[in-house]
């Protein structure tokens, strides 16, 4: 167990080091510009999946919490002159008060009544946000990056490497969640939530511990993307493009493992990208919905149960 | 004679204008096998939910092990020593029946303290108990009826609990079936554990039970050995209709 754990944090160190080498080595800012984006991804796909695949509730609100951690960054940028970490900090925190509320819906919102709420809850805080002039309003907002801190030299690769030190605090949350017996519980609360109860799983506690860490980490992935794009307007900040992408990549990488949202984002993030690129930005979307059906449809489990399966034929082939 | 370890007085529960349990009272010892019975829509799923946290009641007292109970939330009531199976099984389906019963162990109980290996095997020996030792590592939806029964009460048994509710754990069972999961609940009563039994199966409540409640529109109708209930003519009448 402490072997794996340790097994864990080293591959952490590796792969957050690697990525330091990367932006040393390579040159062009664009690949940083992308991979951020991917990474972003991963982390609302992560967040989400804590919710959403572990305990079942489909929160269809990941836009509010990545429009509250982008306004919260610019907020604090704005009247205290933040730096970025600061910014994500004050995300996380308003994240997971956000997450507790959505929390409390769940008391007498189930199935697919909790996710149209989530949805008012969107449409209610881009509202709010729209009306807010300090922050832009909407006509948006001009934010200018203060100087690139050492050793990076640029901000985007500054960011990338913010981005892949987030993806795996978010990772780490998820994995701990998913072996621990928050998890064990969360799944009882999925598969029959008043069992669950009468087993003596205290329900309400769990799922708004679930919707704090989820939401903390949504609104972390968001604060730094005033920064990644020096401007802010509520209709990209709220997109419904983030909810909708968190949840197919959860679904089409996995919902029943911490490594199903991660896998299903870098797939379908990297697709994306790559034809924004290549043909058009407007065909992601296609891409996404489709992919989405074909998964639901011919893949339940998601990527990882098709690993699974040809994990489990070539074992027995191999034994045979 | 020492305090019972239920003591239900006054209880009232309605849905709407439906009067669903009208001053409910009753008593349970420690270490007694009670049958509660009644016809179809009498209330004795109602009075169970009211004890068992699921449900609200709307007047009355209920007191466990001393204590006023009836505002707690239903997992402090299976934490403090209150489990029950339910009426249509209620399984973690994606789970294996292994860890159906850990959720048991590690959310159930008053206090942690078993390390993880600990819990399993204790889990494993409770599936021993129950006849369920080879289906540990099967998933929970694979069990057939008779086993997801006893998967139920295993479930219920491993949050260790003084007061065991099975709500007709029978129902849909062979006649062989009926007596290997009553065997079964004389077993952890003698084991020093107080069971209600609601059952519709006249037989096996009859001869499980050290005394019997009878339940009609939400009102107790007949209260007393097996046999004395069986002959109150209120009784037949709430059954037969007569």
């Amino acid at each position: 167990m402490s072997m794996r754990r340790h097994g864990f944090w080293i591959g952490a160190l590796c792969v957050l080091a690697l990525a330091y080498g990367l932006t040393l080595a390579i040159r062009n800012e664009y690949a940083f510009f992308a991979g951020f984006i991917i990474l972003q991804f991963i982390v609302l796909a992560t967040a989400w999946n804590i919710l959403g695949g572990y305990a079942g509730y489909v929160n269809f609100g990941t836009s509010a919490f990545f429009g509250i951690g982008v306004y919260t960054a610019i907020f604090l940028f704005k009247a205290l002159g933040a730096p970025l970490l600061v910014q994500m900090a004050g995300a996380a925190v308003m994240g997971a008060l956000l997450g507790f509320v959505t929390g409390l819906l769940t008391l007498r919102l189930h199935g697919i009544f909790f996710s149209i709420a989530t949805v008012a809850m969107t449409i209610i805080l881009e509202t709010l946000v729209i009306n807010w002039k300090y922050v832009g309003g909407a006509t948006g907002i001009q934010v200018l990056r203060p100087p690139v801190t050492e050793p990076f030299d640029s901000y985007i690769k500054m960011l990338f490497v913010i981005g892949v030190a987030l993806v795996i605090v978010a990772v780490a949350l998820s994995r701990h969640v998913q072996g621990s017996w928050i998890g064990r519980g969360l799944r009882a609360i999925r598969d029959d939530e008043t069992a669950a109860e009468c087993t003596g799983v205290p329900t309400l506690r769990l799922k708004l511990l679930a919707c704090s860490i989820s939401g903390a980490l949504m609104c972390a992935a968001g604060a730094p993307s005033a920064m990644y794009l020096q401007f802010a307007d509520t209709t990209s900040a709220f997109n419904l493009n983030y909810s909708v992408s968190a949840l197919a990549m959860s679904l089409i990488g996995g919902t029943s493992h911490w490594a199903g949202p991660v896998l299903g984002a870098i797939v379908l993030g990297v697709t994306q990208q790559a034809l924004t690129v290549t043909i058009s930005s407007e065909l992601n979307v296609l891409v996404l919905g489709v992919m989405l059906i074909l998964f639901v449809v011919g893949a339940p489990e998601g990527l990882l149960g098709l690993l699974r399966k040809g994990w489990a034929r070539l074992a027995r082939g191999g034994g045979s | 004679m020492s305090a019972p370890l239920l003591r239900v007085a006054g209880l009232s529960k309605r849905f709407g204008g439906f009067t669903a349990l009208d001053d409910v009272s009753v008593d349970v010892a420690q270490g007694e096998r009670f049958g509660l019975i009644g016809p179809n829509g009498s209330g004795k799923t109602t009075l169970i939910n009211c004890v068992s946290g699921a449900l609200r009641n709307d007047g009355g007292t209920i007191l466990f092990a001393g204590e006023e109970i009836s505002r707690l939330p239903a997992f402090v009531r299976t934490r403090r020593g209150i489990a029950r199976s339910f009426q249509i099984p209620r399984p973690f389906k994606s789970m294996t029946v292994l860890e159906n019963l850990l959720v048991a162990i590690d959310f159930g109980r008053a206090g942690h303290g078993l390390s993880a290996d600990a819990t399993e095997d204790e889990a494993i020996g409770i599936l021993g108990t129950m006849g369920l030792k080879d289906k540990a590592r099967i998933l929970s939806s694979q069990l057939s009826q008779v086993e997801l029964r006893k998967m139920e009460l295993a479930r219920a048994m491993a949050a260790k609990p003084k007061l065991l509710i099975s709500d007709e754990a029978m129902a849909g069972l062979s006649g062989s079936e009926i007596d290997e999961v009553l065997d079964l609940l004389i077993r952890l009563n003698e084991a020093g554990i107080t069971i209600i039994m609601i059952e519709h199966i006249m037989h096996a409540v009859m001869r499980f039970s050290q005394r019997v409640m009878c339940l009609d529109a939400g009102r107790i109708i007949a209260q007393g050995v097996p046999q004395a209930v069986m002959d109150d003519r209120r009784v037949q009448e709430a059954y037969l209709g007569a």
